[in-house]
């Protein structure tokens, strides 16, 4: 009642931008439960054990293959683009002189690499590493690709956690007599940690959703790779051409809700561990 | 080992680890290098040798033909449309979004909407792409009519696409703007949507500027949704026929890039180079802003 009441004093413009806020907030919230719920309420029941069979047939439509694929390459990615990403964000944050020609250059190159779209990303790693080193569609090509996607994901998180450590672990550590190569690996690091992870599981989610950058690189083939150079698909790659096939519709609805799951599976585990950082 | 030596590996080993370092930080500067060298080193000549008045303002893309055409201009205002229709439908609601998330939000709500627009943020845009497929096409042909497939879905779908971008930004713009200027303005006898909308949110301007500048360029950079919802007939459109279908640049490399050779697919790395472009520019407006809004 008393809310009401209280919209009924407003003056009419305020009451319409009230309005629209609300109508807004609404609207988006409504488009994610429309895309939530749409794909997995049409692509639970659709999911069988026979899609997780191990091999990929004409007639049994298996996920499995497209699922070990991604594991692969989002297990290589990270070997390549983790160490690289914190080390370079160490160098940021720990080492280099503030204002530096350098650090400006890196945070220029990295800032362009961030507003890259995956297209291009699949293009680059076409020509370059497909083509010009002869790697062709493989799991080389692919996961070299997107390291460089996820590599500005992984140094701005790395570098924020850092920053986040206070001074004063910094100054104890040199007190004590540590070098800065210690401190950073034996105090700062440690500190840091959660934050680091909460940005590789990030990075995990964007190449378990990329699909533009993979099908050039590691290509879009229905079997596990039995080589670093041979070519595969990854879960995103599989549902892109059940959807554009057209004739697997339960599978493809399948396949949707799975992806769905694992990347809401994986958001909720980097807020958590986001969550577990701010309350300590 | 003498004390001496000692010191000394322990200093050979910080210059070590610095110079590894330095080297690791390198990598991006190396990255956008070679994207850089290769993707212009292929595609400027092919430019060339279509002509660059040809190749940018041309109406026909038949890459078939001999001698083949190349023209983008098809593609380039199919980038532009639904670029344009994104933020038509995104835009408004972002922005009105982020003053709710960051002025009218009670804190428990603010709890379960944060997460959620990330989540948005992290559906992959196959997903996004399937959704527009199966839900999106069919509710534009028995609406608007035409087949489903046209500029006008790629619009709503990528409306929703950027919808994440521009609350995140916007909202944390809006709440960089110190409490003094709101409470100023309440206390002045505003009231708190008028404070919110008149003062706080036009003291945002370039920050949510950005928001809008990044939602631009996920929208002009996003391949696979529009790719299954947009028709992609690489003819030059006219805006009212919003309802046929549309080709953009990324999808014109998703669409050919598979099966092209020789010269066809050294027109669509030139293709890539003019989208390369396109998204370095907006990342140039995007960086001045975010400094300018000091974020």
């Amino acid at each position: 009642m008393v809310l009401i009441k209280s919209l009924f004093r407003k003056k009419p413009v305020d009451l319409l931008l009230l309005l629209l806020t609300w109508l807004s907030i609404v609207l988006a919230a409504a488009v994610l439960m429309l895309v939530v719920g749409y794909v997995l309420i049409n692509g639970l029941p659709h999911i069988r054990p026979s899609l997780f069979a191990m091999q990929f047939t004409t007639q049994n439509q298996s996920l499995f293959p497209a699922l070990v694929g991604t594991l692969m390459i989002v297990g290589l990615s990270l070997i390549l683009a983790v160490p690289l990403g914190v080390f370079a964000a160490i160098y940021l944050v720990e080492y280099a002189k503030r204002g530096s020609r350098f650090v400006h250059i890196v945070r220029l190159t990295t800032e362009t690499l961030a507003g890259i779209p995956s297209i291009v990303y699949g293009l680059f790693g076409f020509i370059f590493f497909g083509v010009f080193l002869g790697w062709g569609l493989s799991l080389m090509s692919g996961s070299f690709t997107t390291a460089i996607m996820i590599l500005p994901l992984i140094m701005r998180t790395t570098e924020e956690s850092l920053k986040s450590v206070p001074d004063t672990y910094r100054e104890g550590s040199f007190g004590l007599g540590a070098g800065r190569l210690r401190t950073v690996v034996r105090i700062v690091l440690p500190a840091a940690m959660p934050g680091i992870l909460a940005g590789i599981i990030l990075a995990i989610g964007r190449i378990v959703g990329e699909t533009a950058a993979i099908i050039f690189t590691l290509g879009n083939v229905a079997r596990m790779p039995n080589s670093l150079f041979d070519t595969g698909r990854t879960l995103s790659a599989h549902m892109y051409a059940l959807a554009n096939e057209g004739t697997h519709p339960g599978e493809a609805h399948a396949t949707a809700a799975v992806l769905l799951i694992v990347v809401i599976l994986i958001n909720a585990l980097s807020s958590r561990i986001a969550r577990l950082i701010k309350s300590s | 080992m003498g004390k001496r030596s000692l010191v000394l590996v322990i200093a050979d080993k910080e210059i070590a680890a610095k110079i590894l370092f330095a080297l690791s930080a390198s990598a991006a500067i190396l990255a956008v290098g070679l994207i850089c060298v290769f993707l212009f080193m292929q595609g400027l000549p092919a430019i060339w040798n279509i002509g660059i008045i040809n190749f940018l303002t041309g109406t026909s893309w038949r890459p078939t033909w001999d001698p083949p055409l190349y023209g983008i201009l098809p593609m380039i205002v199919g980038s532009l449309y639904v670029t344009a229709g994104a933020i038509l439908f995104g835009v408004p609601i972002g922005i009105f979004a982020a003053v709710f998330m960051a002025k009218f939000c009670p804190s428990p709500v603010h709890k379960i909407l944060k997460p959620a627009i990330n989540l948005l943020a992290g559906i992959p845009s196959v997903v996004y792409g399937y959704f527009g497929m199966v839900v999106l096409v069919p509710f534009v042909r028995e609406n608007f009519g035409g087949n489903g497939n046209s500029i006008l879905t790629a619009s709503i779908l990528l409306g929703m696409m950027i919808l994440p971008t521009i609350i995140t930004i916007s909202e944390s713009a809006i709440r960089a703007i110190s409490p003094e200027i709101y409470e100023g303005a309440i206390a002045l006898g505003a009231s708190h949507e008028n404070a919110s909308f008149r003062v706080v949110l036009p003291a945002a301007k370039s920050g949510v500027m950005a928001a809008v500048i990044l939602g631009i360029g996920r929208a002009i950079g996003e391949t696979m949704a529009v790719r299954m919802v947009a028709g992609n007939q690489a003819v030059l459109r006219m805006p009212h026929e919003f309802l046929s279908g549309a080709r953009t640049l990324t999808t014109n490399v998703v669409l050919e890039l598979g099966d092209a050779y020789g010269g066809h697919r050294a027109a669509l790395i030139a293709t890539g180079v003019v989208l390369f472009v396109f998204i370095l520019l907006i990342n140039a407006l995007f960086s001045m802003l975010k400094k300018k809004g000091g974020a």
